[in-house]
């Protein structure tokens, strides 16, 4: 089979994996943010700034970032791959495909990258 | 009086396919779906379906029953029958030929794909490959498939790629293979299955395990795939 130039690891195995990996952490960062609000009632603006200022949650929280990228790209790649077909939908669906697979890919690296500016400017 | 509603189709004569309304007088008897369709069959000549061993053992006539895919010879009206009526289709996501017979073409081009036989280039001993219990009993549960196309046909991902995704039923049979102990091409089988179709376009939503006339876990053996995957990846 030719070898899909739009996935994100060219492989089903490893977009598998990837997936799974991506899931768990994105869980964990979760319960750990629902965790927190619920152990701390009287929140402030300068303590949640501290949180998201320290470097081990940035990294963290930078993690969950990738991994909902990484996420979203194989989840979406596959809902194209699946109903914008040529056989779907006739013979434009590759054009259609392709630009919908591009434009995904573009807005989650332009998210990506305004995250890691957030994060980094906190 | 039992109402038996049928998807007809004949490209030759109709424009397109439409449903077809029958009343059946079964007596009170819960008599297998195919019964019913051999009764229709005297008064409409015209009603074409695939049939042949009428006892779940050829798979030929897996169909769309009620909304559930199975073998219209071992599925009893009890289990088919919604309000006292019967809706039949072909298995769905195959080019239909005329009423219940569908273009089975796809599917086994994807049963083809797999190398479905025995694949060892070491010289033959003088009697047989030997196995011992334990290997064999890894076949159970995968070698009872009848290629009716039930599971294929009930899985959305062979619906939308059916060109691409092998299908729940050509992967039963590619881990029936790959678990066999006598057939040594095991990693040149693995090496055809790590794209993002062939195998992972399963999702695990198990419709194959639910609409499987003989009781078989396509599901269960995609993950065996998917572990032995990655334990050759890793």
């Amino acid at each position: 089979m030719v070898t899909s130039i739009t996935s994100l690891g060219r492989s089903g195995l490893s977009d598998w994996l990837l997936q799974r990996v991506s899931a768990c952490i994105m869980t964990l960062y979760v319960l750990f943010i629902v965790g927190y609000l619920m152990l701390n009632p009287g929140l402030q603006f300068a303590d949640w700034q501290a949180l998201h200022g320290s470097l081990p949650m940035r990294m963290f929280s930078l993690m969950t970032v990738l991994s909902l990228a990484a996420h979203s790209w194989i989840g979406m790649w596959c809902v194209f791959t699946d109903y914008v077909t040529v056989r779907l939908i006739g013979p434009k669906a590759t054009a259609v495909r392709i630009f919908f697979q591009l434009m995904m890919i573009a807005v989650t690296l332009l998210y990506t990258i305004w995250a890691i500016d957030i994060l980094w400017g906190i | 009086m039992l109402t038996v509603s049928i998807y007809r189709y004949n490209p030759e004569a109709d424009d397109e396919p439409y449903m077809q309304d029958f009343e059946v007088d079964t007596q009170g008897k819960d008599v297998m779906v195919l019964d019913v369709l051999e009764k229709l069959k005297v008064e409409d000549p015209t009603l074409v379906y695939r049939r042949s061993c009428r006892e779940g053992v050829c798979g030929s006539d897996g169909m769309n029953m009620s909304g559930k895919n199975g073998l219209a010879c071992i599925t009893p009206l009890s289990q088919a029958v919604k309000n006292n009526k019967l809706i039949i289709r072909p298995l769905p996501g195959l080019p239909v030929i005329r009423d219940l017979v569908i273009d089975m073409g796809q599917f086994y081009a994807q049963y083809e794909k797999i190398q479905p036989y025995m694949i060892n280039n070491s010289p033959a001993p003088a009697i047989e490959r030997l196995q011992s219990q334990e290997e064999r009993a890894k076949l159970d549960g995968l070698y009872e498939c009848i290629l009716c196309a039930c599971c294929s046909t009930a899985c959305p991902s062979f619906w939308w790629n059916p060109d691409k995704f092998i299908g729940p039923s050509g992967l039963l049979q590619a881990y029936r293979f790959l678990a066999d102990s006598r057939d040594t091409a095991t990693e040149e089988r693995l090496a055809k299955l790590d794209d993002p179709f062939s195998v992972f376009r399963c999702h695990g939503i198990m419709n194959c395990v639910q609409v499987c006339p003989k009781g078989l876990n396509p599901t269960r053996a995609i993950g065996h795939i998917r572990n032995m995957l990655i334990r050759s990846a890793t």
